[in-house]
C-alpha cells in the first residue's frame, strides 16, 4: 500500500516525527487474508536457576577436599588436581561468574541498598571460603579459586621477592579492599570486576586493556608466585586476615622439625618464617616495646588524619557513579544549550536528566553525601592497616620451627616432600637416616 | 619444678588471644549472615532492558564485556504493522523499497524482509547478524509501531556481577530481573 508510505514520507519531510517521539503503534495491526502465522520472539533461556545449587555444591565439596588435601592426606598432586577441576570449572564453565572474590561487593551493595537483594548464592560464595579460613587456613586459595589455581599452575621458575617489596605490595589488597566496599556500597561500580585480569581470559573476550593485564600479569607469574594473589587480590585480604587466628594449620613437617632447612626456600610465595629465639633477658625486649607503646598511642591520630585525607576523596571518588556522573553533567556550565543534530549517548542522556533535573541533583546529592561518609571510613581503615602494619613490625613471635605464617600461607603444598620427616612418612626415606629430635624442640604431633 | 609465680597454664596468651579473635570472626560472620539472609533473594537474578527506557544510543553494541554483544534485537510480530515501508528497515529517503543494501538501515543485514500478501511484509531478525545497535529500533520506534526493541539475549549474555552496558547505559534502562521472568517483552497491539 503506497498510500502509507508516501503517508510517512509527508510526516518524515514535516519534521513531525520527532514531535511524536513517545507515540508507538500508529499502524493498526494487519488483517491477513492467506493461512499466515505470526512469528513469536524466541525467549532463550538463562542458566537455569536450579544450577546455582550446582555451583555451591561445587564449592563446599571443593572446599573439604582441598582443606582434607592440604592439612589431612598432604597431597600436592592431590591439589593439583583440584586446581585443574577448580579451573575448569568455575573458570573457563562458569567463566569467572560466580566468584568469591566479586562477593563482597554484592554484601556491601546489599548492606546499604534496600533495592538489592543478595542473591544467597553470592552470600554463600562469601562466607563459606572465609569460614573455612577460619579454621583451617587459606585452602581456598589452594585449589578452589580459579584465579590462584590458575597462577598456582603456571608457576615455573620462582623467584624470591625482598621482604621489603612484599610487605609494601602486600598492603595494596587491603586498600583495594576498602576501595572495592567504598564503591559497591555507594552504588557506584564493582571495582573487582572490574579489574578482574582474569575473567576476560577465561571468557577468551575482553576489553585490551583487561586482555592485556591478565597475560601480564600471567607471563609475570611465571617467575614470581601469585603476582595477584599475593598483592592485588582483595577477598585474599580477607581470608588473610581470617587465617591468621586459623583453629589449624598447614605444617610443613608431619611430626617434628628437624632443623635442616631443606624447606627454607621451597615456598615460592615467600611465606615460609624461620625459627625466631625470644632473648635470654627481657630487658632486650624494651626498644620494641617502647616502639609498641608509643605506635599505639599514635594510631588514633594516624586514622583520623587518613580519615581525613579520604573524606577529601569522596568528591572525585562519587564521579565514578553514573548517576553523580550525569548531573555533573547536566549541571555543567560548558553544557551545549541544544541538543547536537544527530544525537549522541551523552547527548541522549543530558536529554534523560532534562526531564527530571531537580530529581536527578537530589539523588546526586544524596549519593555524594553516603561517599562523603564512606570516604571517612576508607580513610580510617588506610590508616588502620598501615598502623597494624607498623605494630607489627615490634611484635618478636616466638618459633622453634619452621613454619608457614599463617595468612601469607597459601595451602599449595609445596614443602610438604622437602621435609625429610614427611619423606619419612611417604617410605621415602628410612628413619634411621634422620636425626633425632632435638629433646628441648621435641613437640607431640599434631593433627 | 615449675616456679609458684608461674603456674604452667595449658594455653599459652597467644594461642587465647587468636581463639578470642577467631569467635570473634565467626560472631561477625555469623551477624552478617543473619542479617544478610532476611534480605536475601531466593532467585538469582538477570540483567534485562526495560523497553520503554530505551534511547537506542548505541551502546549495547559497544560496550558488552562479550566481543559480540549479548544485545540483539527482539521483534513482537504481534505488534507490527507488516509496512512496505518499514522505517526500521529502510534508510530515511530509500532509492527504492526493496532489500537492496543501500537501501537497508541495519548495518550487518540482520532483518529478513519477506513479502506474505499485498500490502504486508514480513520482517524477522537474524540474531546471528544482529549487533544490538538499534538503529532499526530507532527507526521503528521513531515513525512506526515500535515492534522492534533491545533485548538481552540469555543465550549469549554471561550475566556480570556488574553489567557494563548498565553502567553506561543512556537512558538508564537496564535493570535486574529474577531469573525466572527474564524477559520484558511487549506483548499485545
Amino acid at each position: 500500500m503506497r498510500a502509507r508510505g508516501l503517508f510517512i514520507w509527508i510526516w518524515l519531510l514535516l519534521g513531525l516525527g520527532a514531535t511524536v517521539f513517545a507515540a508507538e503503534r500508529r499502524f493498526p495491526p494487519p488483517e491477513f487474508e492467506t493461512d499466515y502465522v505470526m512469528p513469536v520472539a524466541a525467549t532463550p533461556e538463562p542458566r537455569s536457576a536450579a544450577m546455582q545449587y550446582v555451583d555451591l555444591a561445587v564449592l563446599a565439596g571443593g572446599l573439604g577436599l582441598a582443606t582434607w588435601l592440604a592439612l589431612r592426606r598432604r597431597s600436592r598432586k592431590g591439589l593439583i588436581g583440584l586446581s585443574i577441576f577448580s579451573l575448569v570449572y568455575f573458570g573457563f564453565y562458569r567463566a569467572g561468574c560466580i566468584c568469591a572474590i566479586g562477593a563482597p561487593q554484592n554484601v556491601a551493595l546489599g548492606l546499604f541498598d534496600n533495592g538489592y537483594a543478595i542473591p544467597f548464592t553470592a552470600l554463600a560464595f562469601f562466607i563459606l571460603p572465609l569460614a573455612v579460613a577460619l579454621f583451617a587456613g587459606r585452602t581456598f586459595c589452594a585449589a578452589v579459586c580459579p584465579h590462584g589455581a590458575l597462577q598456582d599452575l603456571i608457576l615455573i621458575r620462582p623467584v624470591k621477592v625482598p621482604a621489603w617489596l612484599e610487605a609494601g605490595l602486600g598492603l595494596f589488597p587491603y586498600f583495594f579492599l576498602g576501595a572495592g566496599l567504598l564503591f559497591a556500597a555507594t552504588g557506584a561500580t564493582f571495582l573487582f570486576c572490574r579489574y578482574d585480569p582474569f575473567v576476560p581470559l577465561f571468557r577468551m573476550n575482553g576489553s585490551f586493556l583487561m586482555v592485556g593485564l591478565g597475560l601480564g600479569l600471567l607471563v609475570l607469574g611465571m617467575f614470581v608466585g601469585r603476582p595477584y594473589c599475593r598483592f592485588v587480590c582483595p577477598y585474599g585480604a580477607l581470608l588473610r586476615m581470617a587465617a591468621a587466628v586459623s583453629r589449624w594449620r598447614i605444617r610443613i613437617t608431619p611430626n617434628y622439625c628437624t632443623q635442616c632447612r631443606l624447606c627454607e626456600e621451597s615456598c615460592p610465595y615467600g611465606a615460609i618464617r624461620e625459627p625466631v629465639n625470644l632473648p635470654s633477658t627481657p630487658q632486650a625486649l624494651a626498644p620494641d616495646r617502647r616502639r609498641m607503646g608509643r605506635l599505639l598511642v599514635l594510631l588514633p591520630a594516624l586514622i583520623l588524619a587518613t580519615a581525613w585525607l579520604g573524606s577529601r576523596l569522596a568528591t572525585p571518588f562519587s564521579k565514578l557513579h553514573p548517576k553523580v556522573a550525569l548531573a555533573e553533567a547536566y549541571h555543567a556550565p560548558d553544557r551545549p544549550a541544544a541538543p547536537p543534530p544527530v544525537a549522541t549517548p551523552d547527548s541522549l542522556a543530558l536529554a534523560r536528566a532534562d526531564r527530571d533535573p531537580d530529581g536527578l541533583l537530589a539523588e546526586a546529592v544524596a549519593i555524594r553525601k553516603r561517599f562523603r561518609i564512606g570516604g571517612w571510613l576508607f580513610g580510617g581503615w588506610i590508616g588502620l592497616v598501615l598502623g597494624v602494619r607498623l605494630m607489627a613490625l615490634s611484635l618478636r613471635p616466638a618459633r622453634n620451627d619452621f613454619e608457614p605464617d599463617r595468612s601469607a600461607c597459601l595451602a599449595c603444598g609445596r614443602c610438604y616432600t622437602y621435609c625429610p620427616n614427611e619423606r619419612v612418612r611417604l617410605g621415602l626415606l628410612a628413619p634411621e637416616a634422620l636425626p633425632l629430635p632435638p629433646a628441648t624442640l621435641a613437640q607431640p604431633p599434631k593433627a | 619444678m615449675p616456679s609458684l609465680n608461674q603456674p604452667s597454664s595449658p594455653v599459652s596468651r597467644r594461642d587465647f588471644l587468636r581463639s578470642g579473635a577467631r569467635i570473634a570472626g565467626m560472631t561477625g560472620a555469623g551477624a552478617l549472615l543473619g542479617l544478610m539472609a532476611q534480605r536475601a533473594g531466593a532467585v538469582t537474578h538477570v540483567w534485562q532492558i526495560d523497553p520503554a527506557k530505551c534511547v537506542r544510543c548505541g551502546r549495547c553494541a559497544t560496550d558488552c564485556v562479550l566481543e559480540q554483544s549479548a544485545v540483539k534485537c527482539v521483534h513482537t510480530h504481534a505488534i507490527c504493522g507488516y509496512c512496505e515501508l518499514c522505517t526500521g528497515y529502510f534508510e530515511p529517503e530509500p532509492n527504492a523499497l526493496n532489500t537492496g543494501a543501500e537501501n537497508q538501515l541495519c548495518p550487518t543485514a540482520a532483518i529478513i524482509r519477506k513479502f506474505i500478501e499485498d500490502p504486508y511484509y514480513e520482517y524477522v531478525i537474524d540474531e546471528q547478524l544482529c549487533i544490538g545497535c538499534g538503529k532499526c529500533v530507532e527507526g521503528c520506534n521513531r515513525f512506526g509501531n515500535g515492534s522492534l526493541y533491545l533485548q538481552v539475549r540469555h543465550d549469549r549474555c554471561v550475566n556480570c556481577n556488574e553489567c557494563s552496558i548498565a553502567r553506561v547505559c543512556a537512558g538508564d534502562a537496564f535493570r535486574r530481573v529474577p531469573v525466572d521472568h527474564p524477559y520484558l517483552l511487549k506483548t499485545s497491539h
